[in-house]
């Protein structure tokens, strides 16, 4: 009984942001600990997923479905990425170099005390009042990132001028566009003929083809009935 | 139903929410384990039919009704095999993961006004979000097996259904514009009334956008002829090869869960939710005015209605099944890229100008112009709003934009 009632003294909200909480470091602690790609892309997941969690917990629905839909879905594509360049022998390990876990931890505990300064920099932990929601919401830039300034215009603009943050905006877009034509470049099917692939190509071969050479007629015809269905 | 358990029984309120959510939870479990069970058999049945068979005839009597039971206790019992080069904590993992996927879907989904597990503002979406999850698993499964079959089947699945997620996307977004909100609640409910309120027959744009979004839900649960995944001519069994057992049941289970999902979606988003063709209840006079046993008896009626409906296309499903040959992975990419992306996005294009140049449909009076009222018209319990799309509502909406 007297469980239940020291449970009930505990705020449900914070026993459930508590868990997310700690579910979400710890896998992300995770991600950095395990050795297979594989692995690593489930703790991803995991982590991410307990911070779109975190997202529901707050009421902001729409935030943890694209929570869910752009960082799970986009890591489901890592997933595959991963899978595939890592097909060749079953469950590759990635092993980091001592230097790369510095520098690692270099850039991590920079970020994190940044991180850390914005947030005590806020005046008091607190939850804003309602009038006070209208000023710091996401809106204005947005708004701004389309190319219409509703806060200010800039100074020295003739009335009615209000640049945005368009141009940077679609510097970004392009840029994302180059990554994608150079992964996509990368990602090609490319052949490389190792000693290898060569051996077991033959082997395959040897055993596949038949030794009669099929006449070229009887080909064609036989690939016409095999892409007929497609017609 | 927490309220009550607060201010009526006395609970404290997280006993109450923790009641309240275990209750929605299991009673989704049962709907999800039931309908397989069921769904297994009439597969059976109907695939033995199709191809002039009788199906199971005698376990459990006339028409062999208990043999998923009998499917079911032959699992528990069976050996849980695991590879011997299989990545353990994946393998095991990755069943419960496919599983989960397809059960946390159900949470947003409303079987009728008030029956939905949480109803969220941004329901549609996260059906669709946490649904693209369910391959996660199957991909775990794939890679985790450490068999050839079992890699090509989840890399086979990786590719539709990413691919599919793109049509289906755009299906789903046009009865969200018309209705003008991703509540699920409220589209089902801009439905009410006639047959000829529902969605699918708004105009020719979203009866031909139906289709597609039938197509791509077929294929984004891999059945066939989209389940290249586990092509049983080519690939033994596809991702689950190597499974047995329970393991290999939690993969069924998610299929026909997510079977079941697609088409309670299908039937809330184009075929009126749980509003019947014909509303017997309104005609009746039982949603105005009427005391709470009506309201909740309407209710119940409209749950037997959507989960009519969910299993009428579920049994689509299977008929579409036993019938057509599978499709070779090419040609399911080109459904997929060259026809259903196309034609969803012109159907999107050609909803919006029919919305937006013809509101009040073709003949005036017989279709409700739809989408007049954005978020925040969310109607009282049992259709205080309804009628004639609520006048109050429409009143508020002009009293606040001047």
């Amino acid at each position: 009984m007297t469980g239940c009632l020291m449970l009930a003294a505990v705020n449900f909200h914070t026993l459930l942001f508590y868990l997310f909480a700690i579910l979400a470091c710890g896998f992300a602690v995770g991600v950095v600990v395990a050795d297979n790609v594989v692995r690593m892309a489930l703790y991803l997941v995991l982590s991410l997923g307990a911070t779109a969690g975190l997202f529901f917990l707050a009421g902001a629905e729409f935030i943890g479905a694209m929570q869910l839909m752009i960082y799970v879905g986009g890591t489901l594509v890592l997933l595959v990425f991963g899978v595939m360049l890592t097909a060749q022998a079953p469950f590759v390990t990635i092993k980091t170099s001592p230097g790369d876990r510095v520098l690692a931890g270099i850039v991590a505990a920079s970020l994190l005390a940044l991180l850390l300064q914005a947030a005590f920099s806020v005046e008091a932990w607190r939850r804003p009042g309602l009038g006070e929601v209208a000023q710091p919401a996401a809106t204005p830039i947005g708004v701004a990132l389309v190319g219409i300034r509703v806060d200010e215009p800039p100074a020295g603009a003739p009335p009615g001028v209000r640049s945005g943050y368009l141009l940077p905006f679609e510097i970004v877009s392009v840029h994302l566009l180059v990554v994608l034509v150079g992964a996509a470049y990368l990602a090609r099917a490319k052949r490389r003929r190792t000693q290898r692939a060569i051996e077991v190509a033959a082997s395959v071969q040897s055993l596949v083809e038949p030794v009669v050479e099929v006449p070229r007629q009887a080909r064609g015809s036989a690939s016409a009935l095999a892409t007929g269905g497609t017609r | 139903m927490a309220d009550f358990l607060i201010n009526s029984v006395g609970l404290p309120p997280w006993l109450a929410w923790t009641v309240v959510a275990g209750v929605a939870a299991v009673l989704i479990l049962n709907v999800i384990a039931g309908g397989a069970l069921v769904f297994i058999w009439a597969e059976r049945k109907i695939a033995a039919r199709i191809q002039d068979r009788l199906g199971p005839t005698r376990t459990g009597g006339r028409f062999g009704w208990l043999q998923s039971l009998a499917d079911g206790i032959k699992l528990l019992a069976k050996e849980d095999l695991m590879p011997e080069g299989a990545d353990g904590l994946l393998f095991r993992i990755a069943p419960y993961v496919s599983f989960c996927a397809s059960f946390a879907a159900f949470i947003a989904l409303p079987f009728a006004f008030d029956f939905v597990g949480q109803r969220l503002n941004v329901g549609v979406f996260f059906v669709v979000a946490v649904l693209g999850l369910e391959v996660f698993g199957v991909i775990l499964a794939g890679y985790a097996s450490a068999s050839k079959w079992s890699l090509f089947g989840a890399m086979r699945e990786a590719a539709q259904v990413v691919s599919y997620e793109v049509p289906l996307g755009m299906c789903v977004v046009v009865p969200v514009m018309l209705a003008g909100t991703m509540d699920l609640v409220t589209i089902a409910e801009k439905q009410a009334g006639w047959f000829t309120n529902w969605y699918l027959f708004h105009d020719p744009f979203t009866f031909v956008v139906f289709w597609v979004y039938v197509t791509c839900a077929v294929a984004s649960v891999n059945r066939a002829p989209f389940d290249l995944a586990e092509a049983e001519s080519e690939l033994v069994a596809g991702f689950h090869t190597e499974y047995s057992g329970l393991r290999w049941s939690f993969f069924f289970m998610a299929e026909y869960g997510s079977m079941f999902l697609v088409s309670a979606l299908a039937a809330v988003l184009f075929l009126g939710g749980w509003n019947g063709p014909v509303p017997v209840a309104a005609l009746l006079g039982l949603s105005e005015g009427t005391g709470d046993t009506a309201h909740y008896f309407v209710r119940l009626i409209g749950c037997g209605n959507l989960l009519l409906k969910a299993t009428l296309g579920v049994l689509v499903m299977m008929w579409i099944r036993w019938t057509l040959p599978r499709l070779r992975i090419d040609q399911v990419m080109t459904v997929c890229l060259k026809y259903c992306t196309p034609i969803a996005a012109v159907m999107f294009a050609g909803a919006m100008l029919w919305q937006l140049f013809l509101p009040g449909g073709l003949v005036p009076g017989l279709s409700r112009p739809a989408g007049e009222i954005r978020e925040g018209w969310l109607p009282g319990p049992g259709g205080a709003a309804r009628g004639p799309v609520g006048q109050a509502a429409k009143k508020t909406v002009a009293q606040v934009q001047p």
